[in-house]
């Protein structure tokens, strides 16, 4: 009853001088820091880029003076990819292989994320399940893909089952794994401020487990590159491993190198991508990884 | 059983691993309303986990916590705790923070804003409601902790060392702040500390604890006037000579 009348009245105290002293020492500091980072930055582009014009360069050379039947060099896969972009074939096999890759990792995304929740809540199913899971992860998914293609013939469902064996586990074990390491006295703080499960999950629970899911699915993306074009390479031939393999066998080296350097700009893109979605949606986890 | 007492802790005993190790034994307790009643005792003694059975977060193993005569089972509304580690969100905005209390309990949109602001201006950190936690300095933290609980109006506040682990000039300054408040929010509060200092200038009584088994072995009035200066208080020879007398009651321990 008393709390209404206080409302008009001064604070109890401002920010003591040491601390405000502190917020103004923090951000000159950020400042500082960010300048540092950015020269440093430069530093390591330039780096980069000498590496890159001295790898390419020795490639070129190199490349030039071995049979092309062998082998290439930048220019010739250059001149390639210009030329397979134009005539629109690049796109064509490469987005054959995407769809299989984004149906897969988003299935093994949903389900890896919820089955993970599950164990993690539900002990019954953690101790029941948690068996397979580690021996399931510890397989080799290679090993299981004549199974898969018994299972579900050679074509675009086989494939996406493929993705998502191989994508599957780490995001699952990554959830799991979240969730356990939740700091019990935040959950105790929680339960102070007399939340029920629902809010636990929504205000503690989850938020704390989000960088650990992020890291599963980054995991993920690694593995499904690699599980997409063995897809392509074990199951029906087509997408980007169809690419690889017809160039290959008509000893078109240029040619066949163009789709191997998109899978890893595309490997780098989508890291990249994960990375700037984590940084917007949960700032508090990187800045605090940087102090 | 003691009339008119907020809180009572009736006989209870917390033991932990089937019996083999003891929080506190036969505790008796009794916080008026309005009062702030310190616990001091040295660690061990069992005063964290004592303050966790008031706040309903853990069941004693034996005796009854009541508030207003009604026995304690769960974090029940209108107690609110200040715990050592702050236990901010990290995820949490300070202002998000603050709210977090009243948006569980499902308060009003409105009125949930309007009472974060209030709080977060009254521990002074206007400005900084959209600053996480990482970005304040430990005292900030234990400001932003102090009107979470404040936020949601509770007759209740307990506190577990809230001031141990900021520095000594800001645990000082908001040692000041609390009697503040106090004056003007008068709440029930049970304030646990290792610091005799903090007790006296602080309490209306103070409990000191001794461990083995963990137990309350005395309760002293200190019955300096309020509003309170702690600097006066510090002045006065009452003062020293409880001061005394409670490093006497611990020395054992502490010898131990």
């Amino acid at each position: 009853m008393s709390i209404s009348k206080t409302d008009e009245r001064i604070a109890l105290g401002a920010v003591p001088a040491a601390d405000q002293e502190l917020m103004r020492e923090q951000e000159a500091a950020r400042l500082r820091a960010a300048a540092l980072q950015r020269r440093a930055a430069l530093g390591r582009a330039a780096i980069r880029l000498a590496s890159l014009i001295i790898v390419l360069g020795g490639w070129e050379y190199f490349g030039r003076q071995t049979n092309p039947v062998l082998f290439t060099y930048p220019t010739a896969i250059a001149n390639a990819a210009v030329k397979m972009i134009a005539s629109g074939e690049l796109w064509k096999y490469l987005w054959q292989s995407l769809i299989v890759l984004f149906i897969g990792l988003g299935l093994a995304a949903v389900f890896g994320i919820a089955l993970g929740l599950i164990m993690a809540r539900f002990r019954v199913v953690d101790i029941a399940l948690d068996t397979y899971i580690t021996a399931l992860y510890s397989i080799p998914s290679v090993a299981l893909v004549p199974v898969l293609v018994l299972w579900f013939g050679f074509e675009a469902t086989a494939k996406t089952a493929v993705v998502f064996l191989f994508t599957f586990f780490p995001i699952v074990i990554n959830t799991y794994q979240g969730v356990k390491n939740v700091d019990e006295r935040l959950l105790e703080v929680g339960r102070a401020f007399r939340c029920g499960e629902r809010d636990l999950w929504i205000h503690i629970v989850l938020p704390a487990a989000l960088p650990f899911i992020v890291a599963g699915l980054r995991l993920a993306i690694g593995r499904g590159l690699i599980g997409m074009v063995l897809a392509d390479l074990y199951t029906a031939i087509t997408g980007i491993g169809y690419l690889i393999s017809r160039y290959a066998s008509t000893y078109r080296i240029d040619a066949m190198f163009v789709p191997i350097v998109t899978l890893g700009i595309l490997g780098i893109t989508l890291t990249g991508l994960l990375r700037f979605v984590e940084r917007r949606i949960a700032p508090w986890a990187h800045q605090a990884g940087r102090e | 059983m003691s009339d008119g007492a907020k809180i009572v802790v009736d006989r209870a005993s917390k033991l932990f691993l089937e019996g083999t190790v003891v929080a506190f034994r036969n505790v008796e307790l009794s916080v008026r309303p309005d009062e702030i009643l310190c616990i001091v005792g040295p660690s061990g003694c069992g005063k964290t986990t004592l303050l966790r059975c008031i706040g309903g977060l853990v069941a004693p193993t034996s005796g009854r916590v009541l508030i207003d005569g009604a026995a304690v089972d769960r974090p029940r509304p209108g107690v609110a705790i200040v715990f050592q580690h702050f236990g901010l969100l990290p995820w949490k905005t300070v202002a998000a923070n603050v709210a977090f209390g009243l948006k569980v309990a499902g308060a009003p949109r409105g009125e949930i804003s309007e009472r974060a602001d209030h709080y977060i201006k009254l521990v002074g950190l206007a400005g900084f409601e959209s600053h996480y936690p990482y970005q304040l300095s430990g005292g900030m933290q234990q400001r932003v902790g102090l009107a979470r609980a404040l936020a949601t109006h509770p007759e209740v506040l307990l506190m577990d060392e809230p001031f141990a682990s900021v520095d000594a000039q800001t645990r000082e300054v908001l040692q000041e702040e609390l009697l503040e408040l106090h004056e003007r929010e008068r709440k029930t509060m049970i304030f646990i500390t290792h610091s005799i200092d903090e007790a006296l200038v602080l309490g209306d009584r103070v409990a000191v604890m001794a461990t083995h088994p963990g137990r309350v072995k005395e309760v002293l009035t200190v019955g300096f006037s309020r509003p309170r200066d702690p600097a006066a208080v510090r002045a006065e020879t009452r003062y020293a000579e409880m001061r005394n007398h409670i490093w006497s009651e611990l020395r054992p321990a502490a010898v131990v």
